[in-house]
């Protein structure tokens, strides 16, 4: 049997854990990946394994890491560099916009860039406005990179090893409350870059999902399926490149549709799906496509504003009664957040 | 000795600093459990005496910039327990109304300018405000925290350099515990030392033990009579020991990345008790010190109970403050 019960970290580190002893150039590097928390638990057992050579930790210097990342991979070597918050990628951003993304093209084709950028994204646990953001709009801008967000054990194990063994630049995002979810994974299941699943079907509405929205997502389906109401939820899995078939069939079905991202809403990835939907679903949509996401603010801290900052099962089920011309479900006694329920703080 | 740099008046203000530092975190620790203060706490229990020290020896218009492990540096500056506990438990009477919370402390109007939790991010900030210090004349000196983590960003050196080219009058200040969350420093650096490299860039520089908050103010008088003589930038490295887990209220010496100190060298380690020590000393009475202690205890309960007693920011002030 290769089905195995897991949770997403496990997913995480035994995909890495797979593709070292496949491929001997792979390496796992960076700021607190050896220590004892081991990244929330994904890089578990990888120096043990595989030693420090292998494995390492880093001073505290992302820019130069970056680029030594990049460096080693046009050299041949395979590197997975790790980020236990997207929020400290900003400080790599010259290498990753003006280096790794343009790399190859500036050589004419002639330089491969097999390097996996891991971050940790996304709503913790007070964590304000520096340890929250997903920025997958941001990378997902820039021409020369990949950008791929799991939400399914299944996918953390399946996609991050597409990604290692992609030739090309990918930007891996985590949601940290995604790393303690459990679901089943076959290591015999190949996942490939650039494309979405449709985690729940239905006809009345689509919900296109970007990592943790699709847990909202799918909350939300469950509880207007007590009404007879059917959603459709779409996970989009890899935001560049995108999947666009699977999602424009769904909304061509459905003939509505809400795009469900974690970021903010403007100039963001949930604007250029909607732009992608409205564009191939014109005479298909019988309402525009309504976007949620972030709070256009910066993440606060205080719990209350921090609850009213981050898109949820909530905001979904009243956008798709107004789409759909419903009265308003009643909620009392439905439980949300339930992976918050498990989280404990502070990080 | 103490008495040949301090004033018994000086002494008895400094101690009650600690103490106010030392308590308002010792009653995290008892409260955090409750869960109703939602933000992560760095603690800065065994390195209160470096910001206290160095503040004391600067005017209050020094203007400072400080880390996510900034608690004894706010309070130090501002002894606004009822703001520190308020933004601490995310309500309306903090200074940022709760959504800074312990990471982002800060009280502009005391000249506690900023804080990050991207580390390094407010040593060019420093640089900044010196900047504008002998853009419009002033004499004063800035200052900044960091952790000994913090010099390893290329920030640092850039920040390093221009203050020295333009002899900025900013003060440095590495609060180095050695550790960067569970790494060592020795696991981190290819240089054996800060203050070496720094002093080739022409820097005044100045080191020694931050628990023992006398060295501190001996050391930093020292080099800001030498930045006021002659303008010009200053390292200060404070070694101390952190006493709890990198963020959070616990011990974490069972994860076995470090070892727990031995109980005869918490005397030396703890700058509460080594300031007292040599309170006693000098000769002061017991009971003036246990005075100090009741009072400042009593500050806090009741900043904690006000705190806990306070509304939560309204949900319109989500969005207010992005932009004027
Ligand atoms: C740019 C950046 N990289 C990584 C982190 C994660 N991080 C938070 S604190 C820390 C250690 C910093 O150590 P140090 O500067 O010595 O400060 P200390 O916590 O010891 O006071 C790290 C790596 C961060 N916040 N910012
Ligand atoms: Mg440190």
């Amino acid at each position: 049997m290769t089905q195995t019960m897991m949770s997403y970290r496990d997913g995480l580190m035994l995909a890495a854990a797979h593709e070292m002893e496949a491929d001997p150039d792979v390496f796992v590097f960076g700021l607190d990946v050896p220590d004892h928390k081991r990244i929330f638990g994904s890089t578990r057992g990888l120096v043990e394994k595989f030693g420090e050579k292998r494995c390492f930790g880093t001073p505290l210097s992302e820019d130069a890491m970056t680029g030594m990342a990049l460096g080693a991979a046009i050299s041949g070597l395979r590197p997975i560099h790790v980020h236990i918050r997207v929020d400290f990628m900003l400080l790599a951003m010259n290498q990753i916009v003006n280096m790794i993304s343009n790399l190859r093209y500036m050589s004419g084709g002639k330089l491969k860039i097999p390097l996996v950028l891991r971050a940790v994204i996304g709503r913790g646990w007070g964590q304000s406005a520096q340890h929250s953001k997903s920025l997958h709009s941001f990378f997902a801008h820039v021409p020369g990179l990949k950008v791929v967000m799991p939400t399914t054990p299944q996918d953390a194990y399946s996609l991050l090893r597409s990604a290692v063994r992609d030739d090309n630049p990918v930007v891996f995002l985590e949601h940290r409350w995604l790393y303690d979810i459990e679901g089943e994974v076959d290591f015999e299941k190949i996942a490939p870059l650039g494309k979405a699943a449709v985690r729940k079907e239905g006809k009345a509405l689509t919900v296109v999902g970007t990592s943790w929205m699709n847990v909202e997502a799918v909350k939300a389906a469950e509880i207007l399926a007590k009404r007879g109401v059917d959603i459709e939820v779409v996970d989009v899995r890899s935001i560049y490149p995108l999947d666009e078939e699977t999602i424009v069939n769904s909304v061509k079905k459905t003939g509505h549709c809400i795009v469900a991202d974690y970021d903010w809403t403007y100039c963001g990835f949930s604007a250029e799906l909607a732009s992608v939907i409205h564009h191939r679903c014109f005479a298909d949509l019988k309402k525009p496509v309504e976007r949620l996401g972030f709070a256009p603010v910066p993440c606060p801290t205080t719990r209350p504003l921090e609850n009213l900052f981050y898109p949820s099962a909530v905001h979904i089920i009243r956008t798709a009664e107004k789409m759909l011309g419903l009265s308003p479900t009643d909620l009392d006694g439905e439980s949300f957040y339930s992976y918050e329920n498990k989280f404990k703080g502070p990080f | 000795m103490m008495q040949d740099i301090l004033t018994k008046e000086e002494s008895l203000g400094l101690y009650r600093k600690l103490v106010l530092a030392r308590f308002c975190e010792e009653k995290i620790c008892q409260e955090y459990f409750k869960d109703e203060m939602k933000t992560p706490v760095h603690l800065g229990i065994g390195g209160e005496g470096i910001p206290i020290g160095v503040h004391h020896c600067l005017p209050p218009s020094t203007k400072a910039f400080g880390t996510y492990r900034n608690h004894s540096l706010y309070l130090a500056m501002t002894e606004d327990t009822d703001g520190f506990f308020g933004e601490l438990y995310g309500k309306r009477n903090g200074p940022a109304k709760g959504k800074a919370g312990s990471m982002h402390l800060s009280l502009p109007e005391k000249n506690f300018v900023a804080t990050s939790a991207v580390v390094g991010t407010t040593v060019p900030l420093a640089l900044g405000a010196a900047f504008a210090n002998t853009y419009r004349g002033s004499d004063d000196v800035v200052t900044v925290f960091f952790g000994d983590g913090a010099v390893e960003e290329g920030a640092f050196w850039e920040s390093i350099n221009f203050a020295a080219l333009r002899r900025l009058k900013i003060l440095f200040v590495c609060e180095d515990n050695g550790l960067a969350i569970h790494t060592h420093a020795r696991q981190r650096r290819g240089f054996k030392s800060l203050l070496n490299i720094v002093e080739a860039f022409d820097f005044y520089k100045g080191s020694g033990d931050g628990s023992d908050l006398t060295e501190v103010i001996r050391v930093t008088r020292q080099v800001t009579r030498q930045m006021q003589d002659k303008p010009g930038p200053a390292l200060l490295n404070f070694t101390y020991h952190r006493f709890l887990e990198h963020v959070g209220p616990r011990e974490d010496f069972d994860a076995g990345y470090r070892q727990k100190p031995e109980p005869e060298d918490i005397k030396r380690l703890d700058p509460v008790l080594r300031f007292e020590e040599e309170l006693k000393e000098s000769g002061l009475q017991a009971q003036a010190l246990e005075a100090i202690r009741c009072e400042v205890q009593e500050k806090i309960d009741r900043s904690v109970k006000t705190a806990q007693q306070a509304p939560f920011p309204p949900p319109e002030e989500l969005f207010a403050d992005v932009l004027i």
